[in-house]
């Protein structure tokens, strides 16, 4: 008997659980300490932004909002790799990646605060990527149909789409991987694997040895990284979009990491997973390592970190004003952008909600 | 001038679009080197090479959702559903995403693309390839939903749909590909969506249908006609957004209301526009609302899917009950 094929998927990581560097050929950005500062002030940024949402949430000022808790080495790795011209295709909790390109704490709060001018991101690079996906993976195939337009246009761009490890499952991220496999897309697809699909651990997710390997059947360069180290997303990135950008195909990234938080803030995780497996999760959470990393280069010490948390916290506190200043979208909205002209049939239903609202005030 | 089918007018429609956009692409299953399964996109492979005319994975689902992803990014993608019993995969695509993007990003990103879908029975097709779903679609808010009803009207209406900056759904009627040709000038002059055509003037009893039913409905006008009774024949055309005032229009003249559609009877689209008239005409009405439609059974295989269409018979006899009940 012959062997029609083999495979085998490469973990990456440069720094350990507690910021020990493991591999001396670090990668060109990270020998940058300035750079690496600055993703870390990003990283942190994205966390004080993320316990901003979740007490907005519980004093009432948001609806269910979705924490990116410990997913900050990921997303940040991923954005940072992206050029502006790339499009990035995301689920609903890539804010680092997002704030990254240009996404806006008050318009994440807008669209977790009921207003869909959340989506409308004002600032290049955002303003042409894609809005936060809910239905889980179906995100995964406008990042291929983009990489197809890309293709028959000739740009050299990368579409990137984000999924979980539930969304692994799914026949949207097959089917993206499929026929970035089978037409040669630029297309990246990055599963921050945090463990958790809601209630279902990975275990039960696939029996799969690694989600990356998914890519494998596809065609694609596949590789697993540690996902709290974002020196290995961020060099898994690069290289990945090099390839696609050079006409080598598309990959698939399997970033290991850890949801610390619920689900939502409509979950309660504590239902269906143990304390320890938080705690020892917590032991080799992102932030950590990178700071350790960092204090040991002489770059970052105690007092760097308190002020740059306090800047954060101006920040966000002007955003959340920004967010609550907002007035609410006139009642003719929900008819506005339904279709690009509204239908004269249409028409008829908007007037009517015009009189009701008038009769209401 | 030559003389074309309503399925040579959907390649004539789409080689004309493709040649004056190069935004327009076709995609789906065997449309490339096999141009359609029912030779819709013949001969445009070899016109706009493989990257325009791209010959997908077999899964409607990818279909359905790169289509989105190239709309988004300002393609103008032509995307086929291989048949109407195939499109159930598409719909969290289309529905989730196509209808939804342009006001759920405030008109940042919008989705201008069109899945064409053979559609409905009578051809004799195995199972799952004669279904008439287009009321699962007209509840859907942010989709245009349009159906033809001749070579001229598939041109015309095919090239609007590809223009539309907004998502279209157009149900192609198979059993009407080939059953006649008619002149269709090849002058890239599109037909207005969004409008019902009045395709015969009556007095008596207005016929309301779309798609291949327009055929038994002018026949039945016809047979009518024999008997003295003048049946104005209206082809709905695009089901959403709906042009109302056209049938009211007619209803208040008549004062009689058939409609007839394919797809079953309960919540098929017949009940949106009987309602309709049940809010806005009740007054003009003279009888009952009739519909004359599928029954509420999965179509049957062939040897008895003539038993399930809609009749010219059928439609005689319901207009003749609506003139009985005054």
């Amino acid at each position: 008997m012959s062997i029609a094929a083999k495979f085998e998927i490469e973990y990456l990581q440069y720094l350990d659980a507690e910021g020990k560097q493991v591999r001396d050929d670090l990668p060109e950005f990270a020998k940058d300490l300035n750079h690496m500062v600055e993703l870390y002030k990003l990283m942190l940024s994205t966390r004080v932004f993320d316990a901003k949402s979740v007490a907005l949430q519980r004093t009432g000022k948001l609806g269910t909002y979705a924490s990116c808790l410990g997913h900050e080495a990921a997303h940040v790795g991923v954005g940072s790799a992206m050029k502006p011209e790339d499009v990035l295709a995301p689920s609903y909790r890539e804010y680092g990646a997002q704030l990254y390109r240009g996404v806006q704490p008050r318009e994440v709060y807008m669209y977790w605060g009921g207003d869909e001018r959340g989506n409308d991101y004002q600032n290049e690079p955002a303003r042409h990527d894609f809005a936060w996906s809910v239905p889980i993976a179906t995100q995964c195939l406008h990042a291929a149909g983009s990489a197809l337009a890309f293709k028959i246009r000739n740009e050299k761009r990368v579409a990137v789409c984000m999924i979980g490890d539930g969304g692994s499952s799914k026949g949207d991220f097959y089917g993206a991987i499929n026929i970035t496999g089978a037409q040669n897309l630029p297309m990246v697809a990055v599963i921050v694997n945090n463990q958790w699909a809601i209630s279902v651990p990975r275990k039960i997710q696939s029996g799969a040895p690694t989600l990356a390997q998914k890519g494998i059947a596809a065609g694609l360069f596949s590789i697993q990284v540690d996902g709290n180290d974002i020196i290995a997303v961020r060099k898994a990135m690069e290289d990945a979009l090099d390839r696609a950008r050079n006409g080598e195909g598309g990959s698939v990234i399997e970033a290991v990491t850890y949801r610390l938080s619920d689900h939502t803030t409509a979950d309660d995780a504590r239902r269906y997973r143990g304390e320890q497996e938080v705690k020892d999760a917590w032991a080799k959470e992102p932030m950590v390592r990178l700071r350790n990393w960092l204090v040991a280069k002489g770059v970052w010490d105690d007092a760097k970190e308190e002020a740059w948390k306090a800047e954060c916290d101006d920040w966000m506190d002007n955003e959340v004003n920004a967010y609550l200043e907002t007035k609410t979208q006139p009642v003719t909205a929900m008819f506005d952008y339904t279709f690009a002209e509204v239908p004269a049939d249409l028409a008829k239903q908007r007037d009517l909600v015009i009189s009701l609202d008038k009769k209401a005030h | 001038m030559a003389q074309i089918t309503l399925i040579e007018a959907v390649t004539q429609a789409l080689a004309y679009e493709m040649a004056h956009d190069d935004s327009v692409v076709v995609l789906g299953e065997d449309v490339g080197v096999n141009g359609g399964v029912f030779r819709a996109t013949q001969g445009l492979q070899e016109k706009f090479g493989e990257l325009r005319v791209l010959d997908t994975p077999l899964d409607e689902t990818t279909i359905a959702g790169v289509t989105v992803g190239l709309a988004a990014q300002g393609m103008k993608p032509v995307a086929e559903a291989q048949f109407e019993g195939f499109i159930y995969p598409m719909m969290e695509q289309i529905a989730c995403h196509a209808a939804r993007l342009r006001n759920r990003t405030r008109g940042r990103i919008t989705v201008p693309a069109v899945w064409r879908a053979p559609w409905g029975g009578g051809i004799r097709a195995p199972e799952h390839h004669s279904e008439a779903n287009e009321h699962l679609f007209t509840n859907i808010p942010g989709l245009r939903v349009v159906m033809p009803s001749s070579p001229a009207r598939a041109y015309g209406l095919l090239l609007a749909a590809i223009r539309d900056p907004d998502p279209v759904m157009f149900f192609e009627p198979k059993r009407i590909y080939r059953q006649y040709k008619e002149e269709v000038p090849d002058d890239g002059e599109a037909l207005p969506l969004d409008v019902c055509f009045v395709l015969r003037d009556g007095t008596d009893v207005t016929i309301v249908t779309w798609g291949a039913q327009v055929k038994e409905a002018l026949e039945a006008a016809d047979a009518l006609a024999e008997e003295g009774i003048s049946a104005e024949v209206i082809d709905v055309a695009t089901l959403t957004p709906l042009d109302f005032d056209t049938i009211a229009e007619s209803v208040q003249k008549t004062g009689r209301c058939v409609i007839v559609h394919e797809a079953p009877k309960t919540a098929g689209f017949g009940a949106e526009i009987a309602a309709r008239l049940a809010e806005e005409c009740m007054y003009d009405l003279l009888a009952p609302v009739e519909r004359v439609t599928g029954f509420d059974t999965h179509i049957p295989l062939f040897r008895l899917e003539m038993k399930y269409l809609p009749s010219t018979e059928r439609v005689v006899e319901a207009a003749k009950k609506a003139l009985a009940a005054s």
